[in-house]
């Protein structure tokens, strides 16, 4: 069974550098014409340049290092990374949080837990009035280190909504993006949080899980994928709930070194064309989520932060400047990755969009 | 044009094409093609699976291709999708199989 890999940046794979993975994007059947570029796409449909609406989401990335190198990471996030944000940057965070009031601050990484100041930050951004903090755990922290066991009482004493991978109910796909053992880990760890009170009804705390195609495919019906989850992970292991994310795997980072290395890029980018709904692009989460870097930088939205894409010159670019009515008269900066994005029923760090 | 294959990947995103010729009976299929794979008595799943096994008992490269990529989508097992070759695979052979009862009664009446 092929199991986890090396982070890019540790092999100093050509992609590690992003120049190298917009040169790929913008080539090929984009730059022949055969398919229309993102932007091309929403110029046909008068959406161009794609503006934000009210921002509700404030998602910051608090660095790059993890215990997991998944082979579909966008990140490129490994154990090998050096990159954390740090305690000045979150103190800016967390002050961004309070001055412009967005209800929901959606924290990753990397595995966020492993920031040092990890803990710190959510009791922070409590205090600073953020309505919802979300965590995106990968499940596999809570068993990677003693100091990270009890992480299932310190959510839950914080009312924090965990949303975890878990790329499917079966032991083979989870192991072959993420790793041998990971899923009989994740479902322990799955189990700890039922225990103490995550996602059982009326208890107020939420677990959501994230499905992604293990392969070069494009996620199913989300509602179809959910309750074939629940019913396969509440009879095999007794582990309830509460909603399935699907997130479309991005043409970047690892995923597109498996895109390229397996000969689907180009199958796999015809199909995200291909699958265009317009329907999504509403929705699409860069209109109201803003990203922040473990360096404090701004971005439109996690994909964009990965490939370095700044935001539009006239916004503020840095956390310490965060102006929120500034950061909604900005437009949004696309490149062909968006199509990930807006194929079929759409994607977002929320799941469908359409 | 030149092509080296019989089969060409390419043709199954062009399966739309059809209606160039025939506007209106394209039309009609693609239409009644939708109907029937929506959830009716049988979930889209349990169609996607079935139509996985048929391909594979017309040996449709294209259907193949399909309805590989839909079941992987739909979260479809390995085992599943599998399973559904077996019986696609098993109604063949034994359809074969079971002519040979034909040549039998034939063959029995023949000979003294």
């Amino acid at each position: 069974m092929a199991t986890a890999t090396r982070t890019l940046h540790r092999r100093d794979h050509a992609l590690s550098h992003t120049e190298e993975q917009l040169r790929v994007l913008d080539g090929g059947a984009f730059a022949d014409g055969t398919l229309p570029t993102f932007a091309d796409k929403l110029r046909e449909l008068g959406r161009w340049p794609l503006l934000p609406g009210s921002i509700r989401i404030f998602q910051v990335n608090v660095g790059y290092q993890c215990n997991q190198t998944c082979r579909h990471c966008h990140v490129d996030a490994g154990p090998d990374r050096k990159e954390v944000m740090d305690r000045e940057t979150l103190e800016q965070c967390v002050e961004a949080v309070r001055e412009s009031g967005i209800p929901t601050v959606d924290i990753t990484g990397g595995a966020p837990e492993m920031n040092p100041h990890f803990r710190w930050f959510v009791g922070a951004l409590k205090e600073a009035g953020a309505r919802e903090v979300i965590v995106r755990s990968n499940l596999t922290i809570f068993s990677a280190n003693p100091k990270y066991h009890d992480l299932p009482e310190f959510f839950r004493d914080h009312g924090v909504r965990v949303v975890s991978s878990l790329p499917f109910y079966t032991a083979d796909r989870t192991d072959r993006q993420r790793g041998e053992g990971v899923f009989e880990r994740s479902i322990a760890a799955l189990q700890r949080l039922n225990q103490v009170g995550y996602g059982v009804p009326d208890s107020g705390l939420v677990l959501d899980l994230v499905y992604n195609p293990v392969g070069a495919f494009l996620p199913g019906g989300q509602k179809d994928l959910e309750a074939q989850y629940k019913r396969s992970l509440e009879r095999d292991h007794g582990v309830v709930f509460n909603g399935l994310f699907t997130i479309t795997n991005m043409p970047i980072s690892r995923f597109l070194e498996f895109l390229l290395a397996s000969g689907n890029y180009d199958d796999y980018l015809a199909r995200l064309v291909n699958a265009f709904n317009p329907a999504t692009v509403d929705g699409v989460m860069c209109r109201d989520t803003i990203s922040v870097g473990w360096d404090g930088k701004l971005f439109d939205c996690d994909f964009n932060q990965m490939l370095d894409l700044p935001l539009a010159r006239q916004a503020p670019q840095h956390v310490r400047d965060f102006d929120r009515e500034a950061l909604e008269r900005r437009a949004i900066r696309v490149s062909q990755h968006c199509y990930g994005c807006t194929a079929g029923a759409g994607s977002s760090c929320q799941g469908e969009v359409a | 044009m030149s092509q080296e294959t019989y089969y060409d990947p390419a043709d199954l995103g062009r399966f739309g094409d059809i209606a160039e010729w025939d506007r209106e009976l394209a039309r009609k299929f693609f239409d009644w093609y939708g109907e029937v794979f929506k959830e009716g008595a049988l979930t889209e799943r349990e169609k996607s699976l079935i139509a996985l096994a048929v391909s594979h008992a017309i040996q449709c490269p294209y259907c193949i291709d399909a309805y590989t990529q839909d079941g992987l989508q739909r979260g479809v097992g390995e085992e599943e999708m599998m399973e559904a070759v077996h019986v696609a695979a098993a109604i063949r052979s034994g359809a074969s199989l079971v002519h040979g009862t034909q040549m039998m009664g034939r063959a029995k009446k023949m000979m003294m």
